[in-house]
């Protein structure tokens, strides 16, 4: 679904990747943790398109296309989906407003005709109920005056509308407290499939004990220098980013 | 700048779909203005004896007067005497009676701009005004008003068959000498509409006047009165547009709202008059003043306005809340883009007790343009519990343009509450990649942003009216992004 071979991304003259290799099978769960300034972030805004990056060696196929070719919407109507870690407000559109247009953009993309207003309804209340969410978030502008929490859900709830093949989740985690971050890990799990791909960032081990990763990468400077399976982050939790960063320096 | 600051920049190349010309022959005067050009205006329009005093009056206080220089607009003096003060389709003897015998040429024009104005097509529950140039040429659904007796027809008709009505209520919210461009509206007025709700009377539709400036070198001078007499209510719709020229032409109205005891007027306009090319070349000079009185006690008048088109706007529509209890409304969306100027905003200057006024203004600021709002809320010593709640936000789109607000409070009663919040924002490139990374393109992200952002306004407009400011935003932002 998603290979990554070399990549090197600078921002100006900066280089912040330096030469990364990924495969990501549909369905799989990969955890990529690093510590802070590790290129994490940098990680997944490239993946969907945000400007001020450059590729500067390397490449990216996600269903056999040249992925850095594509503009920012229509990876998003491809369907790679970054939930942000920190989703920006939109004052005076609401959740639904957001939702049906995304939706819509998307099916017509695909061919599809635009849904149907009752049908959308129903989709979207039976969405916000697995979230546990309150249906008058829907109502309310996007992200506008939502806790740390709320709009960390709100992300997931967009997900479990668009329902996209490969979902990037950028610390999702940061930010909430345990009762959040069970309610998000069990919304992300809800919406597993043989055919979905999560791409999961975060600093901590806390999540996977939630979401159970497939694989798990760590990246530091820049490059991916260990990867192994769950057992991974119990070790890293155990032995601080510092022992991977000294491995690699070695 | 990044990719998408740049896609933001481009976000000012829009293209203003009202801009054809109408090929007609036309009775216009000469360019130019003295006393003599007043008599033959007043000649020609059949006006009863008072309206010449009226109008040499307004002329002679107009000379001796300058044009304001303290709006936050620049703009090359204008030569009065360059522009032709009377412009009218030519005509039969005495004017169209029927719309079958208005210039088929017009009736196109009408409709190419989405505003049919033959017996089947015409909106169904809005009664329109057609105004082309100096001259009304067609009211639809008179005679149904009637019915219900309401008067709604062009003002020199109204001249005619009402003249002590109008003459009771002419001027007597702005006064002839009461600015630069009102005096010169006074002088010269040509047409524009006239509306009479009786005692108690809900005005069964819509009413609708539709300004259309088609000749070169021409100024349109419209004036629009509206009474709401006691307990009646009346809503009322403005639309404008011209073709593209690259000359500047003026446009200075004047617009009089007057609601008696326990009355409602809601006035809202979709202005689109033509703003100018990308290089700030041509575009209408709006120089407009509208006021409101709520004369009666408990009378209500809400204005609603949508502003994206003209070169410079100069418009503060107002109320003067004389009546105990009475109620003035502001609610503004004012887009410029390009080399367009904005200086726009309200007056509300409560005189009766209880008086309540609200203002709600959103100024979107794109391309070198310049948006300004201007408000003054003055409470007089008997405005015992005068109320007023002011709130500005400004939207910046790119790094080249300015948005600048100056509220002036005046508040002489010890009683009164008076609330200002102000505040000034940009489309952040997160914001538009958020919505891209749903799936949206950048287009149609901005769009959204700014639909979000006019949202309180749009909400207090007449359905079909929100409709068509939504698109008319999106259309002004088309091509913004690439």
């Amino acid at each position: 679904m998603l290979n990554i071979e070399n990549l090197h991304v600078s921002v100006g003259d900066k280089p912040i990747l330096k030469g990364i290799n990924l495969q990501v099978k549909p369905g799989e769960i990969h955890a990529i943790m690093g510590p802070n300034g590790s290129g994490k972030s940098t990680l997944s805004h490239v993946l969907s398109g945000k400007s001020g990056y450059t590729v500067t060696q390397g490449q990216v196929t996600y269903e056999g296309k040249d992925l850095t070719e594509m503009a920012p919407e229509i990876r998003a109507r491809e369907g790679v989906f970054l939930a942000f870690q920190y989703p920006v407000e939109i004052p005076g559109v609401s959740n639904i407003y957001l939702l049906k247009a995304a939706l819509n953009s998307i099916r017509k993309h695909q061919g599809l005709s635009e849904v149907d207003a009752m049908d959308f309804l129903t989709l979207i209340k039976e969405k916000v109920r697995l979230l546990e969410m309150d249906e008058k978030f829907l109502y309310r502008a996007v992200n506008e005056g939502f806790s740390g929490g709320e709009k960390k859900r709100n992300e997931i709830l967009q997900m479990a509308v668009l329902e996209p093949k490969l979902c990037i989740l950028d610390e999702t985690d940061s930010g909430l407290d345990i009762d959040a971050l069970k309610v998000v890990a069990e919304g992300v799990n809800s919406i597993r499939s043989p055919e979905r791909s999560f791409v999961m960032i975060t600093h901590y081990q806390r999540l996977l004990d939630y979401i159970k990763p497939d694989f798990v990468h760590v990246l530091a400077h820049g490059q991916i220098v260990k990867s192994g399976g769950p057992e991974l982050a119990l070790e890293l939790e155990e032995k601080g980013y510092s022992w991977v960063e000294n491995k690699q320096a070695a | 700048m990044s990719a998408s600051a740049k896609e933001i920049e481009q976000l000012i190349g829009k293209e203003y779909k009202q801009g054809f010309v109408t090929e007609l022959e036309t009775d216009t005067f000469p360019p130019g203005l003295d006393e003599e050009v007043i008599h033959k205006l007043w000649k020609i329009k059949n006006e009863p004896e008072f309206m010449l005093e009226y109008r040499l009056k307004a002329f002679r206080h107009w000379q001796t007067m300058k044009s304001p220089e303290w709006a936050f607009v620049k703009f090359e003096p204008i030569d009065y005497q360059a522009v032709s003060y009377y412009s009218a389709p030519k005509r039969k003897e005495d004017g169209p009676k029927s719309l079958d015998e208005v210039d088929p040429q017009i009736l196109e024009a009408y409709k190419k701009l989405g505003i049919p104005l033959d017996e089947q097509e015409r909106l169904a529950g809005v009664a329109v005004d057609a105004v082309f140039d100096s001259v009304s040429v067609a009211t639809t659904f008179k005679s149904k008003l009637k019915e219900a007796g309401v008067i709604f027809c062009p003002i020199s008709e109204a001249l005619r068959e009402y003249p002590e009505l109008v003459q009771q209520y002419l001027g007597s919210v702005v006064p002839t000498g009461d600015n630069y461009f009102a005096a010169l509206n006074s002088a010269v007025f040509t047409d524009g509409s006239f509306v009479y709700i009786p005692k108690g009377v809900r005005c069964p539709m819509e009413l609708s006047t539709y300004f259309r400036i088609n000749a070169a070198n021409t100024g349109q001078f419209e004036r629009t009165l509206i009474i709401a007499d006691e307990g009646s209510h009346v809503s009322y719709l403005e639309g404008c547009t011209a073709p593209m020229r690259d000359e500047n032409q003026l446009h200075a109205a004047v617009v009089e709202l007057i609601a008696l005891e326990n009355a409602e007027i809601k006035y809202s306009t979709v202005q689109n008059w033509y703003p100018g090319d990308k290089e700030g070349k041509g575009g209408i000079y709006n120089f407009v003043t509208k006021r409101a009185d709520c004369r009666g006690d408990n009378s209500k008048v809400s204005w609603t306005q949508v502003e994206t088109g003209s070169a410079i706007t100069w418009k503060y529509p107002s109320c003067v809340l004389t009546g105990n209890n009475s109620i003035g409304e502001f609610y503004s969306v004012a887009l410029t883009n390009n080399y367009q100027q904005a200086d726009t905003g309200t007056k509300m200057i409560h005189i009766g007790k209880n008086t309540r006024s609200t203002i709600i203004s959103k100024g979107i600021s794109a391309g070198h343009a310049q948006n300004t709002y201007r408000g003054l809320v003055k409470v007089l010593k008997g405005a015992e519990n005068a109320r007023n709640y002011t709130q500005c936000d400004s939207l910046l789109v790119g790094d080249k343009c300015g948005a600048h607000t100056f509220p002036y409070v005046e508040v002489k009663q010890p009683s009164a509450q008076v609330e200002h919040e102000a505040t000034t924002s940009k489309i952040s490139e997160d914001q538009l990649f958020f919505c891209q990374q749903r799936g949206l393109s950048a287009e149609d992200a901005v769009s959204m942003i700014v639909n979000g952002f006019c949202k309180e306004v749009f909400k207090e407009l007449p359905m079909e009216f929100a409709v068509e400011a939504q698109a008319l935003l999106g259309l002004s932002l088309e091509g913004s992004v690439g």
